[in-house]
């Protein structure tokens, strides 16, 4: 590991599997807290920023569960540090609590999922997508959050990147959701200079303590501003319902206040977080929905879709929630037939299909996880969808 | 068992004042209970959420320890001691 | 001589807007509240650097009556959070105060890594034997025979010495009182708010609508003064003796003091010795203040 810049990002071309250049996104971020717990396929993402941090003034703690993690993670937030953590599915299911009290308290961060396949201890080192539903529904009650999904180790630089970005701008949890193959695959991944990488930085307040209130949204914003303990704010931050100064204010019309704001802080600015890729839309008959590793299987299959003549359009999931609803929404009322291969047994599929309302056909593509799609399959469906 | 109160010091050079905030005070009867000179009571009357508050009875007695102060859960009580004006 | 104090000098270190409080007519939580205050006080920490980190539970909702930044935070969890804050802000003083059930049941591993680690957080135990916002159910220090909602014909378990727990996984402050123990409390606490490392004091506290009631034990007065006449004080004693048990001698006292190098201290040295001249060093966003 050479050319580090003082600032700690990597700067060059590298060979990278999807772990390492997450742990390098996240350092050219300017993430420098992490706390973490050893779960495959995701360790290595810790194992290397356990490493990195200690030479570009970051800290990092193994803790002594997924529980302990994902909250410390929050505790670091607060702090003023920008703050991460990371995980697989069993892990995934014991942060679910702390994205919860992430999501009311609005607390900017980002969780890593390295899907595999589960349920339970299931499949350790093999891939799934199997996380998609809970990475939206995992926490009790009702909540948003945002969920991008890498395709490549380039990607989970860049979007780790955009993750941190997300999180300063929405004061929200964001996930990354990986999947084994993205996570141990080995690319290469340009990391640009620390001047060139566009970083977010915390939208600290301007206002004095008195005047601020830490869950009131900025002027012409849904999005509060932040502070940080120390500077004479004296905040208070609860996981109960709370009023605009963070007090708990445990009341139907309070309650209706906080979530519906909460909500529509995601919702309303769906335009500017939705993330996609588009390819061949424009004479498509059928489209292919793919995100994460299937979207590089599914590539493969609608060429060979195209070679045999099918009119077939590919639109792959950047951010997986908010979901990009305009977009399929559009894209429904004028093609044949959505395609849309997982590595589950359909659940973003249930999204294209609440969208689609039965305008045209979805099909989903399942696969139990364990390893990737064969292509031939997925082309099949096309095919099938196009007659 | 009870202390006899001590009787009051005729050449006392400060004086125990006492402040109750009549209707935080939850009357759970601490400061009654552990005030060292037995000053404080309950009275007779009661605040808007039916709890008796403490009242100073015998303020002759009081030197401002503030241990009812110290006591209190609801901070509803505390204690100091101002200097008398001594007569020349 | 000086004007005549017309406002409670506790009231600074509450958020007054908030009072009157959640808790019964005689809980003991605001006794010990009212003691840290005299404690910040006395150790003059500058109230700003203070953050409260406190769990879920009646003792849970010490935070948000404290005038300091203070975080509510999930079930068990506090001590957690309050590391990685503490880590992240190495010039911020955190504090965790936290109930019985929250700390040594749901809480436990944290509670135990924590010490281990000698993670450099005050942990204020309120024990009032049961948890108490939930109705009174059993907790990891609820004595046999009591009585509690989900123990209807008694407590069977044995409970733990939590004095002990904390003693043999390496905290550096160990101290028992009761409610009724104020003016010791208040010191206690003052000094342990200087100390570095993992420190615990536990409370024993006066729960008189579930435990006591449930187990006909009085008013929350008459459980003050059962402190008053059941605790013995012991100081330095081996922890191994403090166990408690029900309606026998409470043993108070500061048990433990002692120094080690704090989580951050070791970590901070183990990569000064590995890495030399190539180690940089965490840098606290405390430094800079929010206002850009």
């Amino acid at each position: 590991m050479s050319n580090a810049t003082s600032s700690g990002t990597l700067t060059g071309s590298h060979y990278l599997d999807g772990d390492h250049a997450c742990s390098e996104g996240a350092i050219a971020a300017g993430c420098r807290f992490a706390a973490g717990y050893p779960i495959t396929p995701s360790t290595e993402v810790v194992e290397r920023l356990s490493q990195r941090f200690p030479l570009v003034g970051g800290r990092f703690l193994q803790f002594e569960d997924e529980l302990a993690a994902s909250i410390a993670l929050l505790g670091g937030a607060w702090g003023g540090a920008k703050a991460c953590t990371v995980t697989s599915g069993p892990g995934f299911s014991l942060m679910m609590e702390h994205l919860g009290l992430a999501a009311i308290t609005e607390t900017p961060c980002v969780f890593f999922d390295v899907q595999r396949a589960g349920p339970s201890t299931g499949l350790p080192t093999q891939p799934a997508q199997g996380d998609m539903m809970q990475a939206r529904f995992g926490s009790h009650g009702d909540y948003r959050i945002i969920a991008l999904c890498p395709n490549s180790p380039q990607e989970c630089f860049d979007l780790t990147i955009e993750a941190f970005n997300m999180a300063e701008e929405y004061r929200v949890p964001v996930l990354v959701m990986l999947d084994e193959v993205v996570g141990h695959m080995t690319e290469k991944v340009v990391i640009p200079d620390q001047k060139d990488i566009k970083v977010t930085e915390r939208r600290w307040t301007k206002k004095p303590p008195g005047e601020f209130k830490l869950f009131a949204p900025a002027e012409g914003s849904l999005v509060p501003e932040m502070v940080k303990p120390g500077d004479g704010y004296r905040i208070h931050v609860t996981g109960l319902t709370h009023d605009e100064r963070g007090y708990p204010k445990m009341t139907v019309p309070e309650h209706e206040k906080m979530q519906m704001r909460l909500w529509n802080k995601i919702v309303l600015n769906s335009d500017k977080i939705v993330k996609y890729e588009a390819k061949d839309l424009d004479d498509a008959e059928v489209v292919v929905v793919s995100y994460g590793i299937t979207s590089r299987i599914a590539e493969r299959a609608i060429q060979q879709a195209r070679a045999q003549g099918a009119k077939v359009g590919s639109f792959r999931l950047i951010t997986a929630w908010p979901f990009p609803e305009k977009e399929i929404l559009q894209l429904s009322k004028k093609v044949k037939a959505f395609v849309v291969p997982e590595l589950n047994l359909g659940q973003m599929v249930l999204e294209v299909q609440r969208i689609v309302e039965g305008r045209c056909k979805t099909i989903p593509v399942p696969h139990v996880g364990g390893t990737v799609h064969d292509p031939q399959v997925i082309t099949n469906a096309i095919l099938g969808a196009v007659r | 068992m009870t202390t006899a109160s001590p009787a009051p010091k005729k050449d006392k050079k400060f004086q125990g004042i006492v402040v109750v905030n009549r209707e935080n005070c939850k009357g759970c009867g601490f400061c009654v209970e552990f005030c060292p000179l037995h000053c404080l009571e309950l009275e007779k009357g009661y605040n808007a959420k039916g709890y008796h508050p403490p009242v100073l009875a015998k303020p002759e007695l009081c030197n401002g320890c503030d241990m009812c102060g110290l006591m209190c859960p609801d901070f509803s009580i505390y204690g100091y001691r101002e200097k008398l004006e001594q007569a020349a | 001589m000086s004007a005549p104090v017309k406002e409670n000098p506790v009231n600074k270190y509450l958020r007054m807007e908030r009072m009157p409080s959640i808790w019964c007519p005689g809980c003991g939580i605001g006794t010990t509240v009212n003691c840290f205050a005299r404690a910040l006080d006395e150790s003059k920490i500058p109230l700003d650097n203070l953050a409260v980190v406190s769990g879920i539970g009646c003792t849970g909702r010490v935070a948000g009556y404290l005038n300091v930044d203070s975080f509510h935070t999930t079930h068990g969890r506090a001590i957690p959070f309050a590391t990685g804050l503490q880590l992240a802000r190495p010039d911020l003083k955190v504090v965790v105060y936290s109930g019985d059930g929250d700390l040594s049941a749901i809480g436990g591993n944290h509670f135990i890594h924590a010490a281990r680690r000698n993670a450099d957080l005050l942990v204020v135990m309120v024990n009032n034997f049961t948890y108490g916002m939930t109705g009174g159910q059993v907790t990891p220090t609820t004595f046999r025979p009591a009585i509690a909602s989900t123990t209807p014909y008694g407590a069977f378990e044995e409970t733990f010495n939590m004095p002990m727990l904390a003693d043999s996984c390496g905290a550096v402050y160990v101290a028992r009182w009761t409610a009724y123990h104020v003016k010791q409390l208040a010191k206690s606490m003052a000094e342990a708010i200087n100390k570095r490392g993992f420190r615990f004091i536990e409370i024993a506290a006066p729960c008189p609508t579930l435990y006591l009631r449930r187990n006909k034990l009085g008013e929350g007065l008459d459980e003050m003064k059962f402190y008053k006449e059941k605790s013995v004080i012991r100081h330095g004693v081996d922890t191994r003796e403090v166990a408690l048990d029900y309606r026998k001698e409470i043993t108070v006292g500061k048990f433990v003091d002692r120094e080690r190098p704090t989580l951050e201290d070791a970590m901070d040295q183990r990569y000064k010795e590995a890495l030399g001249k190539k180690y940089v060093p965490y840098v606290s966003p405390g430094a800079a203040k929010s206002q850009a």
